[in-house]
């Protein structure tokens, strides 16, 4: 996807050097945005706070399998983006895993309400891979678009700069470029830059994708790309489209999980499944929550709203059980939700391809492989077995 | 208590100890900064880790500590429920039977043998078993020890006519919603957060130590798919055991775990004791 550029964004394209990307993030400090971004952390990449180039994860690369994720130092290799996604995806900037609905005091006879101070820093990310831009472009529609707008993620996702670096790494849990959200991207970002590392130098070939990313970009030092810049890039993102040997069948998908709720794998893949709830943790789509009441001593009320996971018995408890009372049930809602019925609810996957789900789950399940499982026993029927005899 | 503002007919609170360290008793002395305040809401009726100032029953609300291990804790523990409106048991003791629970699972005087000079003296049970075994339960408030922001969480919603807000799924979300990375994908360190209850704020894996399952099994946790993970990362059977067999030794799924390790470690009792077994 994205591979060729539209040929109306030719003249706007433009090329900075790695000091040219330092002075991005200066001139957005000095706008006033707390600029976050990829950094090492100790055994992953992790978000973290970015004041110059030198805070971003240069010569990491990483290795991910299901279920196994290690980085790899290299002192050689200059590339700041040679990585694939992390554990931590950008939702919970936006989405807390824990946030203060309000505070209450009794006061008397009366409660007196209080609303959580609102007011925040904005945030810029500089380094956001397209999976995960896409992934907040589908929290849009559940948290922002929707009938109840959930007005501290709009008041967060309205006030951020997004400049979102083209994947040419991806890992081999990877699978973006058939869930159409990855390796490269045209539109949800300010800034997008694609990281080039050849015989013609580091360098970032940047876009604006807003009004304000065109102003960022004007007020820092570049050059007009040209033809072997644009070259390189399409070249990049064709290698990155190739070395993802996952993929699912973004046209299929969801009418083939809705026609095999009854299927024998899900039973199969409960024999695996711990329940711990690591992969809806990761997914930068998962959006469920809980809310609870709790009060102190002195008469002080608080509602907080947590993440919450449909891998929970809790999750679904209604007046006297949960309705997913089964290991089985719980996975089939999950992926069925997030494959095929997210198409009903919000007119989108729910799934961008990140792999996330795959990598730190800790047996290693692999929804792209659990798709295809299913596929191979598409016509089986549970107590339907010999249909296709008896016919 | 000589503040006017504490009402006279506070609920009473009783804490009681059985088979058990103290230490879980101890997490509401920990409450330091909470604890006057809470003491305006509540009279503490018996605590003796507190005072030696005893009121009588009936309590409002017990606390119970410890698993049931001798022949007089069955009688004492019936006493306890009779004298106590709402019975919450504290600690991987009172839940599950605690570490004392590995005898379940030995010859009886098997692990006395090993630990007293005489055991003769010992007039228990050859079972630990938790309280729930014996009198019917209000609320259990795992780990070991507890923490003491749920044992408050537990007193506060009690005091508010509120359900407890206690999480039943697993220490992997906690560890997630703080933001450590997996020790187990990432390092494939050992670890039971993935089958163990939330609670505890993930604290271990935020040190960079593996969860060893302090607070028990979560809700419908899959012990035996992740004992299978542990091995194939290289863990072995008799660490996997044991790791499973520690304070919750007798929880339903744990238990099976552990069980792996005695029924090997009979075996290769047995093969040691075989005179006729050729050298190897």
């Amino acid at each position: 996807m994205a591979a060729d550029l539209p040929p109306d964004l030719g003249d706007s394209v433009v090329v900075l050097t790695v000091q040219g990307l330092d002075e991005l993030v200066t001139r957005l400090s000095a706008l006033g945005y707390e600029v976050k971004g990829p950094t090492r952390g100790e055994s992953a990449i992790v978000p973290g706070s970015v004041k110059s180039s030198d805070d971003l994860p240069r010569g990491v690369h990483d290795v991910q399998s299901p279920g196994s994720y290690r980085i790899v130092h290299n002192d050689d290799d200059e590339e700041l983006f040679g990585w694939a996604v992390g554990p931590e995806s950008w939702k919970k900037e936006y989405f807390p895993s824990s946030q203060v609905m309000w505070r209450g005091e009794v006061v008397g006879d009366t409660v007196v309400f209080r609303q959580p101070d609102r007011s925040h820093t904005p945030l810029a990310i500089v380094g956001a891979r397209p999976c995960e831009v896409v992934a907040l472009r589908i929290l849009d529609r559940v948290l922002e678009e929707g009938v109840h707008r959930d007005a501290r993620y709009s008041d967060r996702r309205d006030s951020s700069f997004i400049a979102v670096v083209e994947c040419a790494s991806p890992a081999d849990t990877c699978f973006c470029a058939s869930m159409q959200s990855g390796p490269g991207i045209d539109q949800g970002f300010d800034v997008a830059l694609t990281e080039l590392n050849d015989e013609h130098g580091h360098r970032f070939i940047a876009r604006s994708g807003s009004p304000r990313g065109a102003d960022v970009l004007s007020s820092v030092p570049t050059r007009p790309a040209n033809e072997l810049d644009l070259e390189a890039r399409t070249l990049l993102l064709e290698t990155a489209s190739r070395a993802m040997s996952r993929s699912l069948p973004y046209g299929e998908v969801a009418n083939l999980l809705a026609r095999n709720v009854d299927h024998p794998r899900w039973t199969e893949v409960a024999e695996r499944c711990l329940s711990c709830g690591n992969c809806t943790s990761v997914c930068p789509t998962c959006f469920c929550s809980d809310v609870h009441d709790t009060t102190d001593v002195g008469g002080a009320i608080e509602r907080r709203r947590t993440w919450s996971s449909c891998f929970d018995l809790e999750h679904s408890y209604l007046h006297g059980g949960s309705v997913h009372e089964s290991s089985a049930s719980r996975y089939r809602q999950w992926m069925t939700h997030k494959l095929s019925t997210w198409w009903d609810q919000f007119d989108s996957t729910g799934c961008v391809g990140c792999g996330r789900c795959i990598v730190w789950c800790p047996v290693g399940i692999d929804i792209t492989e659990e798709v295809a499982a299913i596929a191979a026993r598409d016509e089986v029927r549970v107590g339907v077995p010999s249909r296709r005899g008896a016919s | 208590m000589s503040d006017s503002n504490v009402p006279i007919n506070r609920p009473t609170l009783a804490v009681w100890k059985f088979a058990s360290c103290d230490g879980c008793q101890l997490s509401l002395l920990d409450c330091e900064d909470e604890l006057l305040t809470l003491a305006k809401a509540i009279r503490i009726a018996h605590f003796t880790e507190m005072t030696r100032a005893s009121t009588l029953g009936p309590y409002d609300i017990s606390l119970v500590e410890g698993s049931i291990t001798t022949a007089e804790d069955v009688e004492r523990i019936k006493v306890v429920r009779a004298n106590s409106r709402y019975l919450v048991t504290i600690g991987a003791c009172a839940a599950t039977g605690g570490v004392q629970a590995l005898r379940n699972f030995a010859a009886p005087g098997e692990f006395a043998a090993i630990v007293y000079a005489h055991p003769e003296y010992l007039d228990s049970l050859n079972t630990s078993t938790p309280i729930s075994s014996h009198v019917r339960v209000d609320y259990e408030l795992q780990g070991c020890p507890i923490d003491r922001g749920q044992l408050l969480e537990v007193l506060l919603a009690f005091l508010a006519g509120r359900r407890p807000v206690i999480a039943s799924y697993s220490v992997c979300q906690e560890c997630k919603a703080r933001g450590t990375v997996c020790l187990l994908v990432s390092r494939a360190v050992p670890c039971l957060g993935p089958v163990t209850r939330a609670g505890c704020g993930a604290l271990c894996p935020s040190i960079d130590r593996g969860c060893f399952g302090c607070f028990g099994p979560s809700d419908d946790a899959n012990c035996d798919a992740l004992a299978t993970r542990l091995k194939g990362l290289g863990t072995t059977e008799s660490s996997v055991a044991r790791l499973f067999g520690t304070f919750n030794t007798a929880a339903p799924g744990f238990a099976e775990q552990a069980q792996a390790l005695r029924v090997n470690v009979a075996v290769s009792d047995t093969r040691r004791r075989t005179p006729e077994e050729p050298r190897s």
